[in-house]
């Protein structure tokens, strides 16, 4: 199997993956970037409370262009809404609501997570880089289950799932799954353990491609 | 009679010195109290640090105050924005020395330098590059790392709307870093769009109660409107 066709999911997808295993009476952030998507794809049937590190909590969809209101936007700084029952708050109650272990799950994205759990999405540590961390760290630490989303490999084809980050951390060992366009996988204390692998791709070929050892636990 | 209310943009901003620390409300602009960081350029106050969410945005701003030259430091949790060129080109300069602190660090400091805590133990950071050299304690089995408080002379705020004794209500998300921040300085400096007279602010919703503020300034909506237009 070549690097072109190995069966992929595209990003909606891992987003759709993401969103199905969100139960109801969840209280969710979802990080800048891909994560977003995640909110797309929400049960209908399920309440579940977006949280936002702005100070929103009951986050909902994207207003429609005649309704944006630029005191009213997400982690992002794109324009949202407020779902009836919603409710505002100012920063440090926002993250004392993180580090406090009220969120019950995060989903960010990464550059790389390690075997244990250890997490890179903040910087890949080029030295002329304009550095900027949010509220990555605060997230990280914070919530209850930390979802990675994420491509499994990078573009030139290194596993993103690594022994080692080599990139800056973001926290340690706080990743409890990783969502990845080509498998879910747990991260477990003997090992990352793969739940689940896309349609059409044998269990040692996900094995060659991920470089670390994985535990099939289908 | 306690009345903090200020009739000009230019009185609101009197009495900033040099070598200033200053928070700054915000979150890229919503919350950004422009007509008075528009009143701090106006002034001459210079070697300032400044404590902001971001960085600044196009030419605007935090980004014109930075333009000026007169800011040393910043203490921020994400300066890289699509349009932060103001910033990224003094910093690749040298020219404006940098702080990043996570966002959540960064409103928990200031949030202790107004409830007078000495410093505190958090878990947000440890094992990065930013508590490097820092304090670390294993508490009930996890690691934290020791964070100390912000203090400011001075706070720049934007609130919805205020009374005589500088008590203040927010709008919406706008609200982020304002009231904690409006508590760790010597002089807070509110900007509102609406005056209101004593009683008429519900005592159950007020956010920032007035002890925190030093001067309110209403400022015209109009022109926040004709900001976002543009």
């Amino acid at each position: 199997m070549t690097a072109t066709n190995i069966p992929k999911l595209n990003r909606a997808q891992i987003a759709a993956r993401v969103a199905r295993d969100i139960p109801e009476g969840a209280y969710v952030n979802l990080g800048i970037g891909i994560p977003t998507l995640v909110g797309d794809y929400l049960p209908k049937d399920r309440d579940i409370l977006l949280h936002s590190e702005n100070g929103i909590l009951g986050m909902g969809p994207k207003p429609k262009a005649e309704d944006v209101d630029w005191d009213l936007i997400n982690a992002g700084k794109e324009p949202v809404t407020l779902l009836a029952g919603g409710a505002f708050f100012h920063h440090a109650d926002s993250f004392g609501m993180m580090r406090g272990g009220h969120l019950d799950i995060c989903v960010l994205g990464a550059f790389q997570v390690s075997i244990t759990g250890d997490l890179a999405n903040w910087s890949t540590g080029e030295p002329d880089a304009i550095p900027a961390v949010g509220g990555a760290m605060d997230l990280a630490v914070g919530a209850k289950a930390v979802y990675i989303m994420m491509e499994h490999l990078t573009k030139k084809g290194e596993s993103k799932l690594v022994e080692k980050c080599t990139y800056p951390l973001t926290a340690v060992g706080c990743v409890k799954r990783v969502y990845t366009d080509l498998a879910v996988i747990d991260i477990t204390k003997t090992g990352p353990c793969v739940l689940e692998i896309v349609a059409g791709l044998p269990f040692e070929e996900l094995q060659r491609l991920t470089g670390v050892t994985l535990i099939d636990g289908r | 009679m306690i009345n903090k209310i200020v009739d000009s943009v230019a009185a609101a901003c009197t009495g900033i010195a040099d070598g200033a620390t200053i928070l700054m409300g915000g979150f890229g602009g919503s919350g950004q109290p422009h007509e008075l960081i528009d009143g701090l350029i106006a002034g001459s106050a210079r070697d300032l640090t400044i404590v902001c969410n971001n960085a600044g945005n196009g030419e605007t701003g935090i980004a014109a105050l930075l333009k000026t030259g007169r800011v040393r430091k910043i203490l921020c949790s994400f300066p890289r924005q699509a349009d932060s060129h103001v910033f990224d080109g003094l910093y690749r300069s040298g020219k404006l020395e940098l702080e990043l602190v996570p966002q959540g660090n960064l409103a928990e400091r200031i949030r202790a330098a107004g409830a007078g805590i000495g410093a505190f133990f958090t878990p947000t950071g440890f094992g990065t590059e930013l508590a490097k050299g820092k304090e670390t304690r294993m508490i009930n089995g996890r690691q934290y790392v020791l964070e100390y408080p912000i203090h400011a002379d001075v706070a720049l705020v934007k609130a919805e709307r205020a009374d005589r004794w500088g008590n203040l209500v927010y709008r919406k998300a706008g609200r982020n870093f304002g009231p904690v921040m409006a508590t760790a300085a010597k002089l807070t400096i509110a900007q509102v769009f609406d005056l209101v007279t004593l009683g008429e602010l519900d005592p159950e919703l007020v956010v920032t109660p007035g002890i925190y503020v030093k001067r309110v300034v209403r400022v015209d909506r109009q022109s926040e409107r004709g900001r976002k237009a543009a």
